[in-house]
């Protein structure tokens, strides 16, 4: 199964809007909520209230600081990762077991954790930290795209979108066919200049995050008359207001 | 090899049931997913009002706090010495026949020996009920040390506030002010708002010495230094009304602005508003002008003198040579247009002048000019007139018009609802300051002088707000014969004689609260309990009833002296806090120091009611409320734990102690628990906790019988209720005909009468006028000049006390704290999920600051108030003021507490503030709370840096609370369900 | 990288393994009749390899997280270096089981059918060793292990061990001599030390291949730097591709490095060429401990140094 599949025309994946995500972290626990008991159940947590605890995550939200350019002021950046379900990943055909494999129909990739035999070597291949090994579970764990929601005709169909998607409460976070240029997320792409990340090592990955807008800072005065350029040491500046009309 | 067959049709639970969610105060809807009993997944709720199906980390992470080892599993007594965490498990009859007991001693005693005060809950409907019929005054929840600045500074000046009283119109804004805002109560319908306004194009402007979270997605990033924002304010309101940038004819509509105010100085009368005979405020039209009939006659002299400027010198005429009458008429009249500049002499021959000429004077000074305030405010000045530029063009030259017909309270048509799109919203970096109300005030003047209350793109009210101007509810003072006070203990002060003093003046409450020293403390002052309680001041009490409030710890200033303070004895060897009793969910903190632990459910097993008489979860257009419910089967809830809602427990207390209202004649209890008082209980014929499905059929909304089967109606609209507001009633709505009556309809007010908004507050002006002498209630002495000074009528600012009272070459530093999106004061940390996400905070300084001290990232620093050090690790970086230092709040733990090993980072590396934050000033004359309201001056902080060796961990450190450490298992959540069908 | 002990423990002792056997089948031209009709002076040399090769194997079994699934991995050899590294490993194994029947039987290696077993292990051997190589060397993501002398280091490696261990345990005697070992010892030296040098000094200069921006998405003019982590603890991924070995630690390591794996297997070599030796064994295996130890090092360094794209998020 290592072998890609033939390039699926479907390619299902995030849209992460990087101007709109405020570092929440919701995203990120909604996901471990829902894969804890899903298909890629548990997310084992390690001393969790213990030490030095650690976790599975399939997602994780990261800060920056941008310093400024003339153009643009300092900047806080959130950029939450997680896997791009990319369409040539070498984590796919590292794996020696096909445990590891990306789905013909809709390009998901995903770990069949009863193959795994636990070697990292996914882990290694994929540049995005994607895959988070559990060494309780002796099995590699990563992002499934919520396959097990997508599709499943017992959640309404409005809810049928991953668990982060759904929880995002600035609604970062978008979610579609890729593949279909006419579909929401890839005009939004469009639109907005959407860019693949890391694209000069060849996965080529589906997820799009949508660079943060200009901000305005001081840019453009906006149009306003000119300030009446009051002499405010003298009170007669009261003045223009005596004989104001006005409507009660 | 084939792909793997996936089953992906697996229903994600077995049940699904619909509750409020209570990670924090937001109060969202949530769908709580079961599997074989357990929870299995919890998602928002689409259709709820609050969150509309998203959800946040900590609404995610409810699982682990559900089943957090720190829960409380039975009814504890203390064995060990007090704060030592040694208990015993009771049974719960023996726990609350001791509660019982000792509460009933003390109310045979004198009521007002119990302090009951609550924290984080929602319940001060109920609390504050029963407060009133066990007859004690010192009751209150935590909004003193929250935001209380916010709620007071707003009821006092729109009838309505920021905190979660109101909101921005997200649809309709074009220019969204955050000032001082890190998550705030609304947290996802905030964030939900500014996710839209980054598509709509708004400009978001961060007034914040940080840059993180929503600063990071600001279009602008003010980085003000802290406490100042009022200046900056004031600054703003000089540009707006030196380019003449003001909606006059929306202030004198729904303002004061033309109100004339008495100019008698040394009087009794001064400052106050010229009233004709029936009380109305007056104001000056021209004699000319046709003014509509007015309803009644004036009073004697009705024509007042020609309108005189102030230029000093005798009085010019102001409209030389052509002179014109001024007739004095009620200020309420419609179709008038009266003057809003001048002197005018009044009948009596009092000089007065309206409230804008006070309002015009006063900050077109030029110690307001943005060149002035520049320096202190840490803001270019070209930057505060620009932006002043930028906000005027938004209100004024934007097309925002709703093509909303809307009739207004004097029954004129309005063909559509002319909108102001520049909204405003304001926390706690405004309200924990001890210049807060004052510069929350002026956050409402700047709003009003752009006519953006309640337009259209503007800050909107939500139901119940607007109220009256202040709310009529004055707190209670005195006891009936049946023990019970004439009034609940918090309500609104409307002048000097509602204060709660003795004959000397000195205040009669614990809390200090409505005192000469905090008059408006409206919520009460819950970090001046522990250290009043223990000194005796005004006088001892007997049990301090805690609920809810990490009081040792996250929620107290001084902790050192509050944890000694707790465990204090006497010369005879006893507490001198003689009894402790708390109710906390989990082994937090301050359980260590109770008596008696009486232990809650989670959120998810017990039933609330989040009430429009409490803190309404309404949004701008439609009221709300809602319930929680216990989800989880009864044996499920019952395994290995014997807890109780705290609010049945209350009730049952009630009845043990045979008060009246929760008590039947033949002596047996009202009611049979929470559930069944949400539904029975009626404040005031017809109006009961929820406003839902009232009526005996369920039929009425707000008002109406109760109806015995509303928890079920509850229960199948998903755990709320919410009705619309009409179309035509969603703006203006504090004069707004339609609004009122809907309004006064659902039981939100009593009359549907407009809300005139407060530029100028007579209230403070009243106190003014005692400290000058006037008046039956006075102040002591030497509060007078305190009193005087911090009254004043109109927005004024005055340097933060910690930074008047220290110098900036001992703390050159401000320091302050944030919330984390993900954390929840205390409770986060527990949790599983949570806690990895932030297991210990660092101290982050500017690198220009950091390089002047020798500090390298990840160095340790030493950081020194006037009231002590900490010792912490410190980060570099640019994202904010240089001349603050932060870190997240309630991330640092005691070691031992809340089941986490005593090693944990939390505790070992991590820290609070609040180490260094006195409960005093630094002259000691007073609480470290802002002079009107009390709040608690958190960000007041003035601290000094300077580089440590490198440290094993944190300082100052405790003795751990005795405990075994958790066990280091894996935690393998969710592999049960992977496994079943 | 996190250099675990097991896959170091691995890829040196089953890298010497393979050179022992190359070695060994390189051998059987050069040996005398009476050897090469025996067998029997085979046998050591091959059960030497096969005790490496095994030790090696199962310690990387062992490190896996489902070992007892290891069998899994021989099935994606179409396009997995590791999978194909198992195939191959296997594959050997039929060479050296005929060699281990053929002697026992005494059956002379000199047949047409040895003359194939022993083509095969000999090739077998080296690719497997470059199939363990090519594991590392595939992976972009960690720069220094996709550098393009990684292949060569492991077969250098491979033979330079092997051949030491070959030496020491007597297979000089049918062939070469002192000369001959010391020169193939000088050779192997020198030649697993300048590859280090220039693998080093690479390595040294490169930069990640991407940038924070572009891990970012984010426009290269702008400076990025971290403000907060995802989680303050450490977690899988610090752990695994974050480890960071000090500069400091990393030159002096190398040093040892080559120390043991080249300067003293050469100096060992030098008196073996100069001075008539009846019993060279101890300083050859002086020689051959050292850089089994040296080679150790190597390795360890070889992850302890590598960096992983990943760590521009951190
Ligand atoms: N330095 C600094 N200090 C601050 C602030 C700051 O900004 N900076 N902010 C202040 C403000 S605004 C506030 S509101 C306070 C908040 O401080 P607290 O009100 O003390 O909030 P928590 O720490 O969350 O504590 C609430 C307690 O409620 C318990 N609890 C949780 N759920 C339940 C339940 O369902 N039932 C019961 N009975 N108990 C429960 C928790 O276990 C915890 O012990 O902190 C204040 N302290
Ligand atoms: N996730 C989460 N949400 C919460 C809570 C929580 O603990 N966690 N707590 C809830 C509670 S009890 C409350 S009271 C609210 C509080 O909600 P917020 O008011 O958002 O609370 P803080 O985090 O105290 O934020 C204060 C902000 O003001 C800034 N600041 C400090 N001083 C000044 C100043 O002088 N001027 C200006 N302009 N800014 C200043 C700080 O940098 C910070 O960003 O949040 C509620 N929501
Ligand atoms: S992001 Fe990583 S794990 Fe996901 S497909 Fe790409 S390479 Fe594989
Ligand atoms: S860890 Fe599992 S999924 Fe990853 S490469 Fe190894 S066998 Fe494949
Ligand atoms: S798509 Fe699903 S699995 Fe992937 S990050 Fe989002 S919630 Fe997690
Ligand atoms: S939930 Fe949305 S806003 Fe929050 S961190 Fe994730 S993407 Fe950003
Ligand atoms: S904001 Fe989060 S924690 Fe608070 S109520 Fe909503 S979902 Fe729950
Ligand atoms: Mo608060």
């Amino acid at each position: 199964m290592t072998a890609l599949p033939a390039v699926s025309k479907k390619k299902l994946g995030l849209v992460i809007d990087l101007d709109t995500c405020v570092g929440c972290h919701a995203c990120a626990v909604s996901c471990k909520e829902w894969n804890a008991g899903g298909i890629a159940g548990p997310l084992t947590d390690e001393k969790p209230y213990g030490d030095d605890p650690a976790g599975v995550w399939f997602n994780r939200v990261h800060s920056y600081e941008i310093e400024a350019l003339d153009a643009q002021p300092a900047m806080t950046l959130h950029f939450p990762r997680s896997c791009l379900h990319c369409e040539t990943p070498a984590c796919v055909t590292v794996c020696p077991t096909g445990a590891s494999y990306k789905r013909a129909e809709d390009g998901i990739v995903l770990v069949d954790e009863d193959k795994c035999i636990g070697c990292k070597l996914c882990s290694w291949a994929c540049p995005y930290g994607a895959r988070e090994y559990s060494p309780v579970e002796g099995v590699m764990k990563k992002c499934t795209l919520c396959v097990d929601r997508i599709y499943n005709e017992n959640i309404p169909e409005a809810s049928r979108q991953p668990a982060c998607v759904q929880a995002c409460p600035t609604r970062a976070r978008h979610f579609g066919d890729l593949g279909d240029e006419n579909s929401a997320v890839s005009k939004l792409v469009a639109e907005r200049g959407g860019v693949a990340l890391m694209p000069e090592l060849g996965y080529a990955p589906v997820n799009r995050y949508l660079p943060p807008r200009a901000r305005r800072a001081g840019a453009a005065t906006p149009a306003s008359p000119p300030a009446e350029n009051l002499e405010t040491k003298e009170l007669p500046s009261l003045l223009r207001w005596l004989d104001r009309a006005l409507s009660r | 090899m084939s792909e793997p067959s996936l089953d992906l049709q697996k229903p994600v639970g077995d049940e699904l049931k619909q509750t409020t969610c209570y990670m924090c105060a937001c109060r969202c809807g949530i769908n709580v997913h079961l599997r074989d009993g357990k929870i299995r997944y919890i998602e928002g709720n689409p259709a709820h009002p609050v969150n509309r199906g998203v959800l946040c980390a900590k609404g995610s992470a409810g699982i682990m706090q559900h089943y957090s080892p720190a829960r409380l599993r039975k009814p504890m007594l203390r064995t060990g010495e007090r704060g030592a965490n040694e208990f015993r498990e009771i049974e719960w009859d023996e726990a609350l026949t001791l509660a019982a007991t000792w509460l009933g001693e003390t109310r045979a005693r004198d009521p007002d020996r119990l302090a009951f005060f609550t924290g984080r809950d929602q319940s001060q409907a109920l609390t504050g009920w029963w407060a009133q019929q066990y007859g004690t005054i010192n009751y209150a929840a935590h909004g003193g040390f929250c935001s209380v600045n916010m709620a007071a500074g707003g009821l006092y000046t729109l009838g309505g506030s920021f905190w979660e009283f109101g909101e921005p119109d997200w649809e309709h804004t074009r220019y969204l002010m955050l000032w001082g805002v890190a998550e705030d109560h609304d947290s996802n319908p905030i964030k939900l708002g500014l996710g839209h306004l980054k598509g709509s194009g708004a400009k978001i402007v961060a007034v914040n010495p940080v840059r993180t979270g929503y600063g990071a997605i600001a279009d602008e990033w003010v980085g003000i230094r802290p406490g100042t924002d009022g200046l900056f304010a004031f600054a703003l309101i000089h540009e707006l009304l030196k380019a003449d940038r003001i909606d006059l004819d929306y202030l004198v509509r729904y303002t004061n602005a033309h109100w004339l105010v008495v100019q008698n100085p040394g009087g009794a009368d001064d400052g106050l508003f010229a009233r004709d005979a029936d009380g109305q405020a007056l104001c000056a039209v021209r004699g000319d002008a046709t003014a509509s009939p007015h309803p009644r006659p004036l009073s004697p002299g009705e024509r007042g003198d020609e309108i005189l400027l102030p230029l000093g010198e005798g009085a010019r005429r102001a409209d030389e040579g052509n002179a014109v009458a001024t007739n004095l008429i009620p200020a309420n009249t419609p179709d008038i247009s009266p003057r809003i500049v001048g002197d005018v002499t009044l009948p009596d021959g009092r000089r007065a002048v309206p409230v804008f000429h006070l309002v015009a004077e006063r900050y077109l000074d030029p110690q307001y000019a943005p060149d002035a305030v520049s320096d202190r405010c840490g803001i270019p000045a070209d930057t505060i007139r620009r932006i002043a530029r930028e906000i005027a063009a938004a209100a004024f030259d934007s097309d925002v018009n709703l093509p909303v017909a809307w009739t207004d309270t004097h029954g004129r048509r309005h063909a559509s609802m002319r909108g102001r799109p520049v909204a405003m919203h304001a926390m706690r970096g405004i309200s924990a300051h001890s210049n807060g109300f004052h510069t929350c005030r002026a956050l409402h003047l700047l709003q009003l002088l752009l006519g953006a209350v309640d337009a259209p793109g503007s800050f909107r009210y939500q139901p119940p707000f607007p109220r009256p101007i202040p709310p009529a509810n004055r707190p209670g003072k005195s006891r009936g014969a049946d023990g019970k006070l004439d009034a609940p203990p918090l309500g609104f002060i409307h002048g000097p004689e509602d204060l709660l003093v003795d004959a000397q003046g000195q205040p009669r409450r614990l809390d200090h609260a409505y005192s000469w020293s905090y008059p408006l403390a409206v919520h009460g002052m819950l970090h001046t309990v522990i250290r009043n309680a223990w000194a005796g001041d005004p006088n001892t009490i007997d049990v301090l009833f805690l609920f809810m409030a990490n009081m040792s710890w996250n929620s107290a200033m001084n902790t050192t002296e509050t944890m000694r303070w707790l465990t204090d004895k006497d010369e005879h060897g006893e507490y001198r806090i003689p009894k402790i009793i708390y109710s906390d969910a989990y082994a937090s903190e301050m359980t260590a120091y109770a008596d008696l632990v009486l232990p809650d459910t989670t959120y998810l097993e017990r039933f609330d009611a989040i009430s429009l008489l409490d803190r309404p979860i309404s949004d701008a257009d439609c009221a709300s409320d809602a319930i929680r419910h216990p989800v989880l089967s009864a044996p499920e809830q019952a395994a290995g734990r014997d807890v109780r809602g705290f609010q049945s427990v209350l009730l049952d207390l009630g009845a043990r102690l045979k008060l009246p209202a929760m008590t039947e004649a033949d002596g047996t209890p009202k009611y049979r628990d929470y559930a069944d008082y949400i539904v029975r209980h009626e404040r005031a014929p017809g109006v009961g906790l929820l406003a839902g499905w009232r009526g005996e059929d369920g039929s009425q909304s707000g008002k109406g019988a109760p109806n015995p089967a509303q928890l079920e109606k509850y229960i199948a609209n998903g755990g709320f209720w919410r009705e619309a507001i009409p179309a035509s009633a969603r703006y203006y709505k504090m004069a707004n005909r339609d609004y009122l009556e809907w309004s006064a309809k659902l039981g939100f007010i009593a009359k549907p009468e407009p809300v005139v908004l407060q530029l100028y507050s007579e209230t403070l002006q009243k106190f003014r006028l005692a400290a000058q002498g006037h008046g039956p209630v006075q102040p002591p002495a030497a509060q007078r000049e305190r009193v005087a000074t911090y009254f004043d009528p109109l927005p004024i600012w005055y340097e933060p006390f910690e930074g008047a009272q220290t110098t900036v070459a001992d703390f050159p530093l401000s320091a302050v704290t944030q919330r984390p999106p993900f954390m929840y004061h205390a409770w986060g940390s527990q949790n599983a999920w949570l806690r990895q996400i932030t297991a210990r905070n660092y101290l982050y300084l500017h690198p220009s600051l950091a390089e002047k001290q020798g500090v390298l990232d990840g160095d340790w620093v030493h950081v020194d108030s006037h009231h002590g050090r900490i010792t912490v690790q410190a980060k570099l970086v640019a994202n904010m003021q240089p001349d603050t230092v932060w870190t997240w709040n309630a991330i640092g733990k005691r070691r031992g507490a809340w089941k986490l090993s005593k090693n944990s980072p939390e505790s070992k590396q991590g820290f609070l503030l609040n180490h260094l934050i006195s409960d005093i000033t630094p002259r000691g004359d007073y609480a470290n709370a802002d002079p009107v309201t009390g709040q608690a001056a958190w960000f007041d902080l003035r601290v000094r840096l300077s580089k440590a060796e490198a440290q094993d961990g944190s300082s100052p450190q405790f003795a751990p609370l005795a405990g075994a450490d958790p066990s280091d298992a894996p935690l393998r959540y969710g592999a049960m369900f992977r496994k079943s069908k | 990288m996190h250099p675990a002990f097991s896959v170091i423990f691995f890829t040196t002792l089953s890298g010497a393994g393979y050179g022992l056997w190359f070695w060994t089948m390189v051998a059987i031209p050069l040996l005398d009749d009476q050897a090469r009709h025996s067998g029997l002076a085979l046998l050591v040399p091959l059960a030497l390899g096969f005790v490496l090769v095994a030790v090696g194997l199962s310690s990387s079994v062992l490190h896996l997280g489902k070992p007892l699934r290891a069998w899994r991995a021989f099935s994606q050899w179409r396009s997995s270096w590791l999978s194909r590294e198992g195939v191959l490993a296997m594959t050997t194994f039929v060479p050296l089981a005929y060699f281990a029947a053929a002697s026992f039987s005494r059956v002379p290696f000199s047949n047409g059918l040895g003359g194939v077993a022993a083509l095969w292990l000999a090739v077998g051997s080296i690719a497997t060793v470059l199939c363990t190589a090519m594991i590392y060397a595939s992976l972009r993501p960690i720069p220094a292990w996709s550098h393009r002398l990684v292949p060569a280091v492991y077969l250098v490696f491979a033979l330079h061990t092997g051949a030491l261990i070959a030496l020491t345990i007597g297979l000089r005697t049918f062939a070469i001599g002192n000369e001959g070992a010391a020169l193939l010892i000088l050779l192997t030296s020198m030649l697993a030390w300048r590859l280090k040098r220039r693998y080093w000094q690479d390595i040294d200069r490169g930069v990640l291949p991407v940038t924070r921006n572009s891990a970012l998405g984010l426009p290269a003019d702008r400076e990025i730097k971290q403000f907060e982590r995802p989680h303050t603890e450490a977690n899988y991924l610090t752990k695994e591709m974050g480890f960071v070995l000090a500069r400091k630690h990393s030159r002096r390591l190398r040093l040892i490095a080559v120390l043991l794996f080249a300067l003293v297997p050469a100096l060992c070599a030098l008196p073996l060429w100069f001075v008539p030796m009846a019993h060279p064994t101890p300083l050859l295996a002086l020689a051959c401990a050292s850089a089994l130890l040296g080679t150790f090092v190597e390795r360890w360094l070889f992850f302890a140094e590598a960096k992983h794209v990943v760590m521009t998020y951190y």
